[in-house]
Formats: C-alpha cells, structure tokens, sequence
C-alpha cells in the first residue's frame, strides 16, 4: 500500500496569524536583501529570492487614509456602525487596514500605534491607538 | 504591426435594464448578444471570436450552444471587472488585425437584484484575495469601503468637496432623464445629494451606481467588413489598458490618488493620434462619483488634483467641453459593468444618442475601471 504523504503545501499567511494570537504583528522579510513586505507573498519582489524570513514590526505608523462605514454590509458590523477603518503606513514602511474608536481623531500623518484585539474565536484584527492614548491592555 | 484603425465596432445591443428582472443573467446576455448580432448586419454563425465579460453570465462555451455557432476560433476571459470590457476590445482588436479571427462578440449579462448581490461575490475572486484575507474580518466588505479611502485622501490633499462629486451625480442623473432606457431619472439637485445617506464616508448613497439588472453587447470587426455593416462604422483609433501599483491591495498602494488609467492614457491617446481637445464626447466608468473625478485627472484633462474645480460649472453636461456619460452611466443608467459605456459611445459617434446626442460628434473616448483600480481607454472615431 502507498505510503501517504506527509507533505503540505506551506501556507504563507500562517506566520502573520501566528504571531496575531500572540498579539504581535508578524511580517515577512526577505532573507537575501532584507525588504520588509506585507501583506505575505511568495517571492520577493526587490531581488526575487523565494528565502523568507519574519520580523516583529514595532507598531508605530502614521495614519494614511480612512473611511468611516455607516452601513452595515453584514449582519455581524449591524451593531458597529458607525466605524472607522484606517490605513496605517507603518514605520517598517508596509501598510495595514485597522479599526479605530469612534473618538481618534481622524487626520493624514497622525502618529499611531498598532495592537491586535480578538473577541472570543473570531480572527484578530488590528486597532489603531494615538500615540498620546492607552491602549486596551495597558 | 499596428492595430491602429484596423478594426471598428459594427454592432451594438442591450437589453432592458431595470431592477428584479425575472430573467437568467444568461438570458439577458442572449438577448443583448442577439440584438447586437442583428444590429451588425450579422446572422449567430458570423460569430467566430468570443469574449464573455463579468462573472455572472453565459461561459463561451454556452453562447456557442445557444448560437448554434459552428467554428468558434477565438475566446479569451478577461479578468478585470469594470476594466474587461475594454481590455476586450484590445483583446478583439488583436485578434481580428491579425487574421486570427473576424467577427468577436462581446457580451454580458446580469441579475444581481434577484439573483445574487455582486457586493458579497467579490471575496471569492481570488483579485480580492487580500482583502478576503487581511482586511474583511474588519469589517472591509464591499468596493465602496475599499474605494473610499482614496476619495478621502484626495480631499484632505487637494481640498476636492462632497459637493464636486454631487456635481457628476447630478450631471449623470440629468443625461439618464433623456434616456428611454434608463433606471433612474428622477430629478437630484445638490441638496438631494447633500441629504442622500452616508454609506461609506465619504460617499453618500448618490455618490454610488446602481445595481441592476441586463444584457449589454457589441461587435468588433475588421474596418473592411465595417464599410458593408448597415450602420456608420465607428471606428478604434486606440485602445490600451493601465494597472495601479499593488493592483491586489488599495491598502498597500503607493500612491493612493492614482489609478491605472493613469500609465494607460498616454498610450493610448498617442496611437490615436489625438490631443485631448479632440475629444468630442467621453463615456467614463462611474462605479462611484469620485472614480469619474480621479480618472480625469489620470486621463490628462486636468492636472491631479484639480478634478474638483474642473467637474464644476457644467463642465461634463451635453453643452459642457467634456460631455461626460451621455446614458446616464452606472450611476443613473444602469450598471452593466462598463459595456453599456462602449455601446453609449458607438450611439453617439453614429449619431444615433437621440435626445443625448452631443452635436458633431466625431471622435470619443470610452474608459473601465476594474476591482482595485485596472483601468482601461478606448478611443474612437465616427466613419
């Protein structure tokens, strides 16, 4: 009888949701010419080496854009609305797409930091804190 | 070799459009395909090339069945949302200049109202793939959310105003009151756009196409077979296609304020051989208001960042300088994934815009703007 194989195929994404249960914020680095990149690819697009390494990002960004969503278009934000999602550029220079509290006060640069929350088992996601403000845990 | 003036559009078609259509997508699509076969002067056997559009309709293979087509020798998919419709005119243009084929159809069929919604599809597209992955759990479910960050930056960098993308909303209302095949004609003032609902700051509802239900076709051929087509043959002067940097994430984009029209224009626009005060008439994909504003800046009929100013005044109504959406567009006419903008444009260089028509119209352009930003420019000349 053939042995079946124990081989599977890598899931590139695993690292970053990894290190989001831990609350860290997992990013690939290429392991020959060190370009930080988000969100997780395969290959590097610099100088096209497949080698990946992770880096732990510090966090710290400046606040890009943002949209604030007053329609709920699934039943599970029906009780969020309004809220807000803000793309960070992070000091690393990747970006991400966060949530933030109805009283951050929205401006382009606005220096911020980033934290995972997780509410019961739904995936983590990422929350933008003004860098004068505490966070949840602290 | 050049594919500049080497093939025209001779056929165009639609259906009814309208909301809770009791008909199949694939049904809509036969019945707009059918009236654009007709429309060229064609019979179904003609057809030997075929490009599907959209990921609700008829496969090739389908439209092959129901045709009774008997040598399909050319077929492609292509990928882009909004965008494919053009990119299948460079596509059709391609294969047509080249022998590979003589008569493409180019079709597509939608029932989005009692079918399903085309807002929750998109995460299972694997263009979204990202956005399914990092950013949905968020609560970044449909394109308006994904969109409006650009809207905003745009506003902050350059002071661009609700009011400016009112400004198209209404345009775009008005030119759909003159047309019989239109959703929505009631009349919108500012105020009604200032009062429309915020769904995604900052787009209001106003700012926002319809979803809606139809068939919209056309037909490309070489420019020969055009002179003998029972219509004014519309000829393709240039056609080309752009894609944004990161074109899988808005998110990880560079510059946030442009979009693939962007590298795509001046391509295009040399082919053609023509300055933008050339153009007589330009349909541009209005997915959302400010997605009109952005691409004509990228497009060069202003400088980025003075989209706002220039929009004002008129500037895109029948007797404005840069007619814009003569139908209606997805905004009031209906959302027919772009395709009803290339039919819209062949109407009006035929003269055939009817109570829209642009006077003297002889050269237009036609824009799609797909998923995250691809873009694409047509532009094309009446005779």
């Amino acid at each position: 009888m053939a042995q079946q194989s124990e081989t599977s195929i890598v899931d590139i994404d695993a690292p970053y949701w990894e290190g989001a249960a831990r609350g860290v914020l997992v990013l690939q680095q290429c392991e020959d010419c060190g370009q930080i990149r988000h969100y997780p690819r395969l290959m590097c697009s610099n100088c096209h080496s497949l080698r990946v390494g992770h880096v732990e990002a510090t966090g710290r960004g400046r606040v890009v854009s943002w949209t604030i969503s007053h329609h709920a278009f699934s039943p599970k934000f029906a009780e969020e609305v309004p809220y807000a999602l803000v793309t960070v550029e992070l000091d690393e220079g990747v970006r991400i797409l966060g949530r933030a509290e109805t009283d951050f006060e929205l401006e382009v640069d606005r220096q911020v930091r980033v934290e995972f929350r997780q509410h019961e088992q739904e995936k983590p996601t990422l929350w933008c804190i003004a860098e004068d403000q505490k966070g949840e845990e602290n | 070799m050049s594919i500049v003036e080497k093939c025209a559009v001779i056929g165009v078609g639609e259906t009814k459009y309208e909301r809770g259509s009791s008909k199949s997508s694939t049904q809509l699509q036969l019945e707009a395909s059918l009236a654009a076969i007709r429309d060229a002067g064609l019979e179904p056997r003609d057809i030997d090339g075929l490009i599907p559009i959209g990921i609700t309709g008829a496969t090739a293979e389908e439209l092959v069945v129901n045709f009774g087509i008997p040598d399909l020798r050319y077929s492609a998919l292509i990928p882009h949302g909004g965008a494919s419709g053009i990119g299948a005119i460079q596509a059709a243009v391609a294969a047509v200049a080249s022998g590979v084929c003589n008569n493409v159809l180019v079709s597509c069929g939608r029932n989005v109202t009692s079918g399903a919604k085309a807002g929750a599809r998109i995460h299972t597209m694997p263009q979204f793939r990202y956005v399914t992955e990092f950013e949905l759990d968020s609560g970044a479910i449909a394109p308006v959310q994904l969109y409006a960050p650009m809207a905003r930056l745009h506003m902050e960098k350059y002071g661009t105003k609700s009011e400016q993308f009112g400004e198209i909303a209404i345009t775009m209302r008005k030119h759909a009151s003159l047309n019989q095949n239109a959703i929505m004609k009631k009349p919108m003032s500012l105020s009604d756009h200032q009062a429309s609902r915020m769904i995604s700051d900052p787009f209001r509802l106003f700012d926002c196409s319809l979803e809606s239900d139809g068939g919209a076709a056309f037909i490309i051929s070489s420019a020969e077979r055009a002179a003998d087509a029972p219509h004014a043959p519309v000829t393709i002067m240039g056609v080309g296609m752009g894609h944004p940097d990161s074109p899988g994430s808005i998110t990880q984009r560079p510059v946030l304020t442009r979009v693939g029209v962007a590298k795509a224009a001046p391509r295009v626009f040399e082919m053609a051989g023509v300055k933008h005060a050339d153009i007589d008439v330009a349909e541009i994909y209005d997915c959302f208001t400010y997605v009109v504003l952005c691409q004509i800046e990228d497009l060069g009929f202003c400088a980025k960042g003075e989209g706002g100013s220039f929009v004002e005044n008129g500037r895109l109504s029948l007797s404005g300088e840069l007619p814009t959406n003569t139908h209606g567009g997805l905004l009031s006419q209906g959302h027919m994934l772009g395709i009803n903008h290339i039919v819209e444009l062949v109407r009006q260089l035929r003269h055939e815009g009817g109570a829209a028509q642009v006077a003297n119209a002889e050269v237009g352009l036609v824009t799609g703007y797909g998923d995250m930003g691809d873009g694409g420019v047509a532009i094309m000349r009446r005779g």
